[in-house]
């Protein structure tokens, strides 16, 4: 039981990569669209030079938000315009499997982008992110996946909608805030001249407790949602 | 609870009118002076406003998971409630604090929560109205989210601000300043309810007048 | 093609359940970390301590406050009231056009 759902997922998950690796089109065009909002955000709050303290952890979050938002939108735009997805529905595979396929491939994505985005943003701001690297990696794995795990829902949802791309952001970013807020907090005090470990503890604990609460109730909800 | 919804309209609507006498009536506050009168409008409008959050979510629920066709009319209701009484909390309450606390906002759990709640609510009605034929379960699923994430909300910035009067001032009001709250309690409620009633009636109405056309149609 | 055709096994009202006991027991578990971190957390400020004396230029008379806010909860609320109004009677006026039609 819990075997087929896995299987369902790998499959799925596999699928995506696939096609990912040989277009690597949503890589490339959200990779760099991160990059540029960085490069914005960093115009916008450079002063004389120096950027104000603590903004390194705002900008990369924000980055990674937005970046999300556009490859969500994108990996089921691709499967609307080659109308695949009809085929996935009707698929006789466990609908919440597709889910968490579809979550995965796009939560490997986002790690991707952010391996590059991380040292980017550690270079312009001199962020120590070799100082916990393990907690800095559990902090954006487990935002990107609570943040990814909402994502996913509601741009499935949204996928025959006719204002999908501006109701995205719309529906997400309210609801994605506690993430947000404990990824900021938990990347910024990993980031002070003097890291604050239990502080980052603290929020990597709260985002593992929402991601479970927000996938377990992605994977009840994406079954009545989707059937349409 | 549709033979309640004119009396109860009326009713509310009296004793709306009549309030700003029974409030002037109220002993002023200590440090705060005139401008915490505006509390007797604020916080009903506030316990509202959260009122309408639950039975959003409720109604959602019901909605998506046990297939209610009636329970979408009620939760599209309370979720145009929500962005009413919502907003009347969230613009009373910096008109208030610009004299009790000298600024505008400030961005402590409580505040925080109730905008970005009153943005799920925007959501939500930008979705019914613009997301085409199917919305209903799709703004449903995203109700259950933005409701089931309000404690989170809270909790998180709770960490990271904490500015709000920390204290119930309810219970401990005397007498004088109890009965205009809880006068001004009873116009929103029943206004609520009158509301919320109607609006659910409208949609449930407005469903029907679809299904009747397209019944037309194949006839 | 077979293997993913293979992974379909329907799983009947047992199976769900135990699904249902399996995810709430990792969303308890789940729950214990951040409850066990928190203990031990140093907590926040508690009381706000609001701006002093708003300097002369800046204050704003009360009563314009309260008005205000007295008013915007007025327009508001009668506002939405006369936009239900209105759709309402629309919607009636339609639906008994339409019963009418039928019969």
């Amino acid at each position: 039981m819990i075997g087929s759902f896995l299987r369902v997922a790998w499959h799925v998950m596999r699928k995506d990569l696939t096609v990912e690796v040989r277009s690597r089109e949503v890589l490339f065009t959200t990779l760099f669209f991160a990059v540029s909002v960085v490069l914005v955000f960093s115009f916008a709050i450079v002063r004389e030079g120096r950027a104000p303290d603590d903004v390194a952890a705002g900008i990369l979050w924000v980055a990674i938000s937005f970046a999300g938002t556009l490859a969500m939108g994108r990996t089921f735009e691709r499967e609307r315009y080659n109308d695949t997805l009809r085929a996935l529905i009707l698929a006789p595979a466990d609908r919440p499997a597709i889910y968490m396929g579809k979550l995965l491939g796009l939560l490997l994505l986002m790690l991707l982008v952010e391996a590059v985005l991380l040292p980017l943003v550690a270079l312009l701001f001199s962020a120590p992110i070799l100082a916990f690297p393990v907690h800095l990696t559990l902090l954006l794995t487990a935002g990107t996946f609570g943040f990814c795990a909402v994502g996913t829902l509601f741009a499935a949802m949204l996928v025959r909608v006719r204002s999908r791309d501006t109701l995205l952001p719309v529906l997400l970013y309210p609801i994605t805030i506690p993430v947000m807020i404990a990824g900021v907090r938990g990347t910024a005090a990993l980031f002070q001249a003097a890291p604050d470990e239990p502080m980052a503890r603290f929020w990597i604990g709260l985002l593992v407790f929402w991601d479970a609460v927000f996938v377990t109730l992605a994977l009840w909800t994406f079954e009545p949602v989707m059937t349409e | 609870m549709r033979t309640l919804t004119t009396p109860f309209i009326v009713l509310s609507a009296g004793m709306l009118f009549v309030s700003p006498w029974i409030i002037n009536a109220a002993p002023y506050e200590s440090t705060m002076g005139l401008v915490q009168k505006v509390f007797y409008f604020h916080f009903p409008a506030a316990i509202m406003f959260l009122l309408a959050a639950l039975i959003c979510g409720v109604n959602s629920f019901r909605f998506l998971f046990f297939r209610k066709q009636s329970a979408d009319g009620w939760a599209l209701a309370a979720a145009e409630l929500g962005l009413l009484f919502g907003a009347l909390t969230l613009v009373t309450g910096p008109l208030w604090a610009r004299k009790a606390w000298g600024v505008w906002w400030v961005w402590d759990p409580r505040l925080t929560s109730s905008l970005l709640l009153w943005m799920i609510f925007g959501a939500y009605v930008l979705l019914r109205q613009y997301g085409g034929p199917g919305s209903e379960r799709l703004s449903a699923g995203m109700a259950l989210f933005g409701m089931l994430n309000v404690p989170f909300i809270y909790y998180s910035v709770n960490v990271w601000r904490t500015l709000h009067p920390q204290t119930s001032v309810v219970p401990t009001l005397p007498t004088d300043m109890g009965i205009p709250l809880w006068f001004c309690f009873a116009a929103f409620s029943m206004l609520f309810t009158a509301l919320l009633t109607l609006r659910a009636t409208l949609e449930h109405q407005r469903v029907r007048v679809e299904a009747l056309y397209l019944l037309e149609d194949e006839v | 093609m077979n293997r993913v055709t293979r992974v379909v096994r329907p799983i009947g009202r047992v199976g769900q359940w135990a699904q249902a006991v399996v995810q709430v027991m990792v969303l308890l578990i789940a729950l214990a970390i951040p409850a066990s971190v928190d203990a031990t957390q140093p907590q926040p400020p508690k009381e706000f301590v609001p701006v002093d004396e708003v300097p002369p230029g800046e204050q704003i008379p009360a009563i314009n406050l309260v008005a205000a806010a007295y008013g915007f909860v007025w327009l508001a609320v009668l506002g939405y009231v006369w936009s239900i109004a209105r759709r309402l009677k629309t919607v009636e006026t339609e639906l008994a056009d339409l019963e009418s039609r039928r019969r």
